[in-house]
């Protein structure tokens, strides 16, 4: 569910379809920069109910996945 | 000292988004003024405005991701940033070191800066975006034209309340002629009809209280009692003479006088003998070889603010000398648009640019009542066809500064 949730997040904010993400796409892949992180990353705080300590070496959606899953 | 011309236009305007429309309308006397509907003006004394209506980003190739993260002024900047472009067809003609873009704000991004204050009064310092500072300051839109359009030149974003873009495009046709650039988006926007801004100048005393939009904005008729907010963005494309004609770029006017000077005076009013101004109105005429025998234009800053009107007459008279004031067609495109604040200047400069390619000038609508204190050529009503030679437009604002520009038609 988490990356299900993350993904449609990420697709809404590039305006591009979800089927385009996948664990593996990278944040430069999908043309993020670390502004973007930042502000992808109050989104999910928001969807998950929790607080993610931002780490500046994230760079795939996986990672940013397993860093949600464990805030949980 | 180099000549430089104006080889492309742009406007995002409450009387139309695209040059046709808005030159179209302006011609007719159409009034582009009506009810405020950004927010709920139940609350508020003011109750309308010079919106612009139906801008899409999508339509000048903005997507929504990229839109998301530019205030609307930015929007505004880049959308008339891109008909100029496209009117010059400067793309791909400029080395990118000798692109420039001296395009500001009167205020900036207001819109970010209020909504981002909310959330940091809601829900602390945690959520608020990073985008805030880079969407909200006052130079961004300048910047964001840069990105798009790699012009690695001079960069300029001037801020001076009212007078922001006369300055802005002042400051290129200089740059220009001094030989720092070939080629410069010059020009104004902003956006700020949004509950602060509206509050601020109401209290400020600046804006007319009326209800109806065909007697509101009324430059230099003796009810006019202050300004009606607009919004929007003018860019013009100035170019270098030679360049221009080497590639065969349309010529819409030359440009050959700037001058500006500070009031030192008060934060708000102008100088009642309009001394400072007539400074700047008599430097640019100067500059530009301005005589008795032009057939003279004046886009007039005219805000329809019972102070301005008075004082911007008498600066004509002094700068220009009464027969050369009284002798010149004047109208203040403020009757149609309302006040365009940091667009204003750049809007204005590009119906003196338009006015000078097509032999006529738009007229200051809604004019009924003379005031014994203005009490030249206003172009009442219609709009004036005639071979003029010359053109000047002025603008003042907050803080005493004022610009005029010089323009002329271009002959080769």
């Amino acid at each position: 569910m988490t990356f299900e949730k993350t993904a449609k997040i990420l697709a809404e904010y590039k305006d591009i379809d979800v089927s385009e993400i996948s664990l593996d796409s990278t944040f430069e892949d999908l043309g993020l920069d670390s502004l973007d992180t930042v502000e992808i990353v109050m989104s999910l705080e928001d969807e998950f109910g929790i607080s993610i300590e931002l780490d500046s070496s994230l760079k795939t959606v996986r990672e940013l996945v397993e860093l949600i899953d464990g805030s949980l | 000292m180099k000549r430089v011309v104006i080889t492309g236009v742009g406007v995002i305007t409450p009387v139309g988004n695209d040059t046709k429309t808005f030159w179209d309308n302006l011609i007719n006397g159409v009034c582009g003024i009506d009810r405020l509907t950004r927010f709920d003006t139940t609350d508020y004394k003011v109750k309308l405005a010079g919106e612009v209506r139906g801008f899409k980003p999508a339509d000048f190739g903005i997507d929504v991701p990229t839109a998301r993260h530019m205030d609307l002024y930015t929007q505004y900047a880049l959308a008339a940033a891109r008909q100029a472009a496209a009117d010059s067809g400067i793309e791909g003609t400029v080395a990118p070191e000798r692109l420039g873009v001296y395009l500001g704000s009167g205020i900036g991004g207001m819109h970010t800066f209020v909504s981002e204050t909310e959330k940091l009064l809601k829900r602390g310092p945690g959520r608020v975006s990073p985008f805030f500072i880079p969407m909200m300051i006052g130079n961004m839109a300048a910047g964001t034209i840069a990105i798009q359009y790699n012009a690695q030149g001079p960069c300029l974003p001037v801020v001076t309340a009212c007078a922001t873009s006369t300055h802005a495009i002042g400051e290129a046709f200089r740059a220009v002629a001094y030989g720092y650039a070939d080629a410069i988006f010059a020009g104004g926007a902003e956006a700020t009809i949004e509950p602060l801004a509206v509050a601020g100048f109401t209290n400020s005393q600046a804006l007319s209280l009326s209800e109806d939009p065909n007697a509101a904005s009324l430059p230099f008729d003796a009810r006019r009692g202050g300004f009606v907010m607009g919004e929007g963005a003018g860019v013009m494309i100035l170019e270098e003479y030679e360049h221009a004609v080497s590639r065969g770029a349309k010529i819409y006017a030359e440009i050959s006088g700037y001058a500006n000077t500070c009031d030192a005076y008060h934060m708000t009013a102008p100088r009642p003998d309009g001394a400072c101004a007539a400074r700047a109105v008599e430097q640019a005429a100067r500059e530009a070889g301005i005589t008795a025998d032009d057939i003279l234009y004046i886009n007039a800053h005219g805000t329809g603010t019972p102070l301005n009107d008075s004082s911007e007459t008498l600066a004509f008279k002094l700068g220009l000398g009464e027969e050369m004031a009284r002798r010149a067609a004047i109208s203040s495109t403020k009757s149609m648009t309302g006040h365009m604040l940091g667009a204003a200047g750049a809007v204005e400069a590009i119906v003196c640019a338009l006015t000078l390619a097509r032999h006529a000038a738009p007229p200051t609508i809604h004019y009924e009542e003379p005031d014994p204190a203005c009490d030249l050529d206003y172009i009442p009503n219609v709009c004036r066809k005639a071979d003029f030679t010359a053109a000047l437009s002025t603008s003042l604002g907050f803080g005493g500064h004022n610009g005029c520009l010089a323009l002329r038609t271009f002959g080769g």
